[in-house]
């Protein structure tokens, strides 16, 4: 464990009913560093990611063995509440999924349930979230719109607002940009770069431009495995494991 | 050869075409009949006097004001009770219950409610409400009866509109660290509105023509009085109608009463329905996802 590491998992095995999602992993995230997490479908990176802030509660008979610390705290300690650890670990996930609600109202939503703001403050609270998230030159004068009527990649960049309103400490991210067009992915990127300074971000991704692009760290997993995790200059150079080269390569995935 | 099998195949899609659409067409000629038979012979019964007045002469004349009041009651008795109850069972079911013999059990009941006859109710309503909790035959145990009878449609679409809200919404508001409750009530619940409306409003359709269950529950041969409180008994339509034509020594007489009363039901019930159909319409075309 590094100095500076926000999340540590440590020895993590994951089952959906008998099946092994995970084998013992050991990966730690750096705070205000973008990490990323490759490997063909089915390899376990997003089974991890969302392991992160317990949104595999809600699926039936999965099963978590080893501590995932977060800031030194095992979040699966029985006392630990996994309502309070996803307000500090936003997500943001593969299809854009905006509320049928206005888009001030998307942003606002989950300040809102939390409690303790005022409407002033809900307001300026929007439009932070909408600037951090890029957003906010294109809807400031449709806030009261339907989130529906924007674009794929709009909706999305709406979704990170969303999740930043709720001022975490990490952003995981699942394949944010897969469903969208080569310009909005684009936009996703530059973004995620402003929001360093701010959050550490984690992001589950197939497109390995993108984690050579946007991440500091990155995790080659394999059949439930972390296989290598390096910076990530070093596992798009001079990667360590036969097997990430071949998949980094091309040779396989 | 092989233009012959072709020449067969079109033929056998030509006939299924024919025996599907005579089969369609039967159903709603059916339906188009009863409507027609009983518009026929009830539209001469149906006047305002008719709607507005209470029965006199022994029920062979006047009108059948107290039996609209009455089913007006014990429908909307009936959904103010299965509403809630089916509604919150239908979100333990859909939102909260994990897989297993226990809620496999309660859909084993609810299904098995949803075939129970309906004379059956109005047995169990006579025996608990009626007679053990000493309601009498009253609005109150005629309402508590229909809401038993009609619980299982108001479950079984409640869940359904449930399961159409998108697992992401869920997901979305779950990972903004909103709690589970929160989550229900302020994403799944409004997004599943217009189907438990929808759900909810043809079970008023069902409660609102059922006799069986009324017969013994509420359900009063004769009165000119409207009811001064849920204790009290009242006429209602479809009683009326069965009373008019089975008792008495003026059957024959009375027929055209008989079929202005069951037009009057049919034609609230369809009211009742096609206001589903409308909310649910427009709903659609509202919604986006």
């Amino acid at each position: 464990m590094r100095d500076g590491d926000i999340i540590v998992a440590q020895d993590v095995n994951f089952y959906y009913g008998s099946f092994r999602a995970l084998t013992g992993v050991n990966i730690s995230f750096e705070k205000n560093r973008v990490t990323a997490l490759i490997g063909p479908s089915g390899c376990g990176k997003s089974t991890l990611l969302r392991l992160l802030n317990r949104m595999n509660d809600f699926i039936e008979q999965t099963r978590v063995e080893g501590k995932v610390l977060f800031e030194g705290r095992n979040i699966y300690d029985p006392e630990v509440d996994p309502v309070e650890i996803r307000r500090r670990i936003g997500m943001v996930f593969q299809k854009p999924n905006p509320f049928p609600k206005s888009i001030f109202n998307n942003i606002v939503y989950g300040p809102r349930l939390a409690g303790g703001m005022s409407r002033t403050d809900l307001e300026s609270l929007a439009e932070r979230s909408l600037k951090q998230a890029v957003l906010w030159d294109e809807v400031k004068d449709i806030l009261g719109q339907s989130a529906m009527m924007l674009s794929g990649g709009q909706q999305q960049r709406l979704c990170i607002a969303r999740a930043l309103a709720m001022k975490p400490d990490v952003l995981l991210m699942d394949e944010p940009t897969s469903a969208l067009d080569p310009i909005s992915t684009a936009k996703i990127e530059e973004l995620m770069e402003g929001l360093k300074k701010d959050y550490t971000i984690i992001i589950v991704t197939h497109n390995m431009q993108q984690a050579a692009r946007v991440s500091d760290y990155t995790g080659f997993f394999y059949l439930g495995r972390l296989i290598e995790f390096n910076r990530t200059g070093k596992i798009f150079t001079t990667p360590d494991m036969k097997q990430t080269e071949d998949y980094i390569t091309g040779r396989f995935g | 050869m092989r233009q012959g099998s072709m020449k067969w195949r079109y033929l056998k899609q030509g006939i299924f075409l024919w025996v599907v659409r005579i089969a369609a067409l039967i159903i709603a000629a059916a339906l188009g009949g009863i409507l027609f038979f009983i518009f026929v012979n009830g539209i001469g019964a149906v006047d305002w006097t008719f709607l507005t007045e209470p029965p006199r002469d022994s029920m062979t004349a006047g009108g059948i004001m107290p039996a609209i009041i009455g089913t007006v009651y014990l429908t909307l008795g009936a959904v103010l009770v299965a509403m809630p109850l089916g509604v919150t069972s239908a979100v333990y079911l859909s939102e909260y219950a994990r897989s297993g013999p226990a809620v496999r059990f309660i859909r084993i009941g609810i299904n098995s409610l949803a075939g129970v006859p309906s004379v059956v109710f109005g047995l169990f309503g006579l025996s608990l409400f009626v007679v053990y909790l000493d309601f009498g035959s009253s609005i109150l145990a005629g309402s508590l009866t229909l809401a038993i009878l009609i619980l299982p449609t108001i479950i079984g679409s409640s869940e359904e509109a449930l399961k159409a809200v998108p697992q992401t919404f869920r997901e979305a508001s779950l990972a903004l660290g909103v709690s589970k409750w929160q989550t229900v009530s302020r994403i799944v619940l409004p997004n599943a509105l217009p189907g438990i409306l929808t759900g909810s409003i043809l079970g008023i359709g069902r409660a609102a023509g059922e006799t069986a269950p009324i017969m013994f529950t509420a359900a009063a041969f004769f009165t000119t009085r409207l009811p001064g409180s849920v204790f009290d008994e009242v006429m209602a339509l479809p009683y009326h109608i069965y009373v008019l034509a089975t008792a008495g020594t003026r059957i024959e007489e009375t027929r055209p009463l008989q079929y202005g009363t069951a037009l009057v039901l049919i034609a609230l019930v369809l009211g009742v329905d096609l206001a589903a159909i409308v909310i649910r319409s427009y709903i659609r075309r509202k919604k986006r996802w």
